[in-house]
């Protein structure tokens, strides 16, 4: 599965340092320098994939997608003695997400309470060179959004008791670890050249179809320096892809198929297994 | 080898819903019941999401309900006119549990009153079939005459009005306890997936006093119709009927049926009343166990629109 999809996202050929040639289907947008301490870097960072679209089949298990990037303007010095560091997060679309909690009441496990959030996303696979909290301090990178303690869970809607919430947040990461739906791999970004790196960023099995996002950020003796982006689109492969879609927007055939196949399906058995 | 089912929206093992499906309909076969009220529970313990296997158990009926339909159809052993009364029932029984299905999905409550449901008319329905065989099972073995129901014996329910000639049945009898019986047993169906063969059966033959000879046909004409109305309202309100999930089910399903039929042949009745017994309270046992047990994760996350 893994070697199937790595040969799908073949290498998108970066030219390092100022070469930053349009080579790949994917094309990185640039939002440099949106930094608002004032203090810019000459640092550029440029990141690409060979695909900008991912197909799910029906017996899909788990896959892991290669981002190639190159740091551009980089200090010989302190590539050389290992200054820079990368962050690649492939985050999944945004989805509005609820938290219940049972509680027992008379003897039976009952939802009690719920909490519900701001659209967050549907799934969330970091790599790094290293771990995050000795790439930069905490607040540098809860200030980027980058980290799965760091995802911004805002509770919306009806809030009975603000205590509950902290617990309900730690619940949601919990979970969402547990599923392999969020996950981290503190050294899944490897440098293969002096300013050329290589990241593998893993799909989870149950990965949810719909817009994703590649986001490459650089820190440089933990600051952060600069960031790059680029779309990928998940999607499941025809049938399925169709068969959810009629599912959806044209239910009410769907239905009369399901029905009709049913019903076939039984009167077949009927006609192959008749005794007379 | 694992497949992807498109509206469960995860990838399962396709041998063990293949032997799930093959299993049930082995049973099904064996003691000529639908099968939804095993289908039902076991996908959730596979953790197919609950409103899933509701939608799609209610779907794998109408596949298994359809032979044995269309063999007493051939038979002559069903009554239209009473099967046609239960079904205005049902329809109505069924648009409304479908429209509670949506409500109790939206409260975050539709897994705890599925699990409720299942376990309160399994435990009943089980534990009375099992007093029902163990007697008989003791009677045989004491060589005692079973007592034959007096004919023409009469109940509360044959005081009711509206009455309405059974020719089929040789009932003369209210329309009201067949049109609140089908509107039951269609609650049932949408809301726990199940075809409720189970319940109608006894309730026809106690309550409504039908001749045992037209029960099974005429009960099963009514399951087809429910059950089919149900998929598609299933289909249309809650998007939650997966084909590819129901379709391995039912092929599965029929073929284990087959040799469950050959099987049950060779049992004697009351023997099979027990087995199915104790099977439909094992079940319900082990629902009722996850609601009381403490569970490992006390929050669940639902994300999209529900909620």
């Amino acid at each position: 599965m893994t070697g199937r999809l790595s040969a799908l996202l073949a290498i998108c050929l970066l030219a390092p340092l100022l070469v930053l040639g349009p080579t790949g289907e994917a094309r990185a947008q640039s939002d440099a320098s949106e930094e608002g301490s004032g203090w810019t870097f000459p640092e550029q960072l440029d990141i690409g994939i060979s695909t900008n679209e991912i197909a799910i089949s029906p017996n899909f298990s788990g896959a892991d997608i290669t981002v190639f990037g190159a740091i551009a303007q980089a200090d010989e010095f302190l590539l050389a003695i290992g200054s820079y560091d990368i962050i690649v997060a492939l985050e999944g679309p945004r989805r509005p997400a609820t938290v219940r909690r049972k509680e027992r009441v008379a003897g039976i496990w009952v939802n009690r309470h719920s909490v519900r959030f701001e659209p967050i996303p549907a799934s969330y696979s970091i790599s790094s060179t290293r771990p995050l909290d000795s790439i930069a301090k905490q607040i540098v990178l809860s200030a980027h959004d980058v980290g799965i303690q760091n995802i911004r869970l805002v509770p919306t809607g009806q809030i009975g008791d603000g205590s509950m919430i902290g617990s309900f947040r730690e619940a949601m990461l919990r979970i969402m670890q547990q599923s392999g739906l969020y996950q981290r791999d503190p050294s899944g970004v490897q440098f293969i050249s002096q300013s050329l790196f290589r990241a593998s960023v893993r799909l989870p099995a149950n990965i949810p179809v719909g817009g994703h996002t590649v986001r490459a950020e650089l820190y440089r003796n933990g600051q952060y320096v600069t960031q790059k982006t680029i779309q990928l689109r998940v999607v499941k492969t025809g049938l399925e892809q169709f068969t959810y879609n009629l599912a959806h927007q044209y239910s009410l055939i769907y239905g009369i198929i399901a029905v009709a196949f049913a019903l076939f399906t039984g009167w077949l058995s009927s006609v192959i297994f008749r005794k007379d | 080898m694992t497949i992807y089912l498109p509206i469960a929206e995860l990838s399962v093992n396709i041998f063990i819903i293949l032997g799930m499906g093959a299993a049930v309909g082995f049973l099904s076969g064996m003691f000529g019941v639908g099968g939804g009220f095993l289908i039902t529970p076991l996908l959730i313990f596979y953790n197919i999401p609950p409103a899933v296997a509701v939608a799609t158990g209610a779907n794998q009926v109408v596949a298994s309900s359809v032979s044995g339909a269309l063999a007493h159809f051939r038979r002559g052993t069903l009554d239209i006119k009473l099967g046609m009364m239960l079904l205005i029932g049902g329809l109505t029984g069924a648009t409304a549990g479908v429209q509670v299905f949506l409500m109790l999905r939206r409260m975050g409550q539709l897994d705890l009153i599925i699990s409720l449901l299942y376990v309160v008319f399994l435990g009943t329905v089980g534990a009375l079939m099992l007093w029902e065989s163990v007697n008989s099972i003791r009677r045989a073995a004491r060589n005692e005459p079973v007592r034959p129901r007096r004919p023409g014996q009469h109940n509360w329910i044959h005081k009711l009005p509206l009455k309405m000639r059974f020719k089929r049945s040789k009932l003369y009898l209210s329309v009201i306890p067949v049109l609140v019986l089908g509107f039951c047993i269609g609650v049932l169906t949408s809301v726990m997936g199940v075809g409720g063969g189970f319940i109608m059966v006894p309730a026809m033959i106690y309550l409504l006093r039908v001749p045992t000879n037209v029960v099974i046909g005429t009960s099963l004409f009514q399951i087809i119709f429910v059950t089919a109305f149900t998929t598609i309202v299933q289909a249309t309100t809650n998007y939650a009927v997966d084909i590819v999930l129901a379709g391995l089910l039912m092929i599965a399903g029929v073929i284990g049926a087959q040799y469950g039929v050959r099987v049950g042949q060779r049992m004697r009745g009351e023997q099979l009343r027990a087995g199915l017994a104790l099977l439909v309270l094992a079940v319900g046992i082990r629902l009722g166990l996850n609601l009381v047990l403490p569970p490992d994760e006390i929050y669940s996350i639902v994300t999209g629109s529900f909620g």
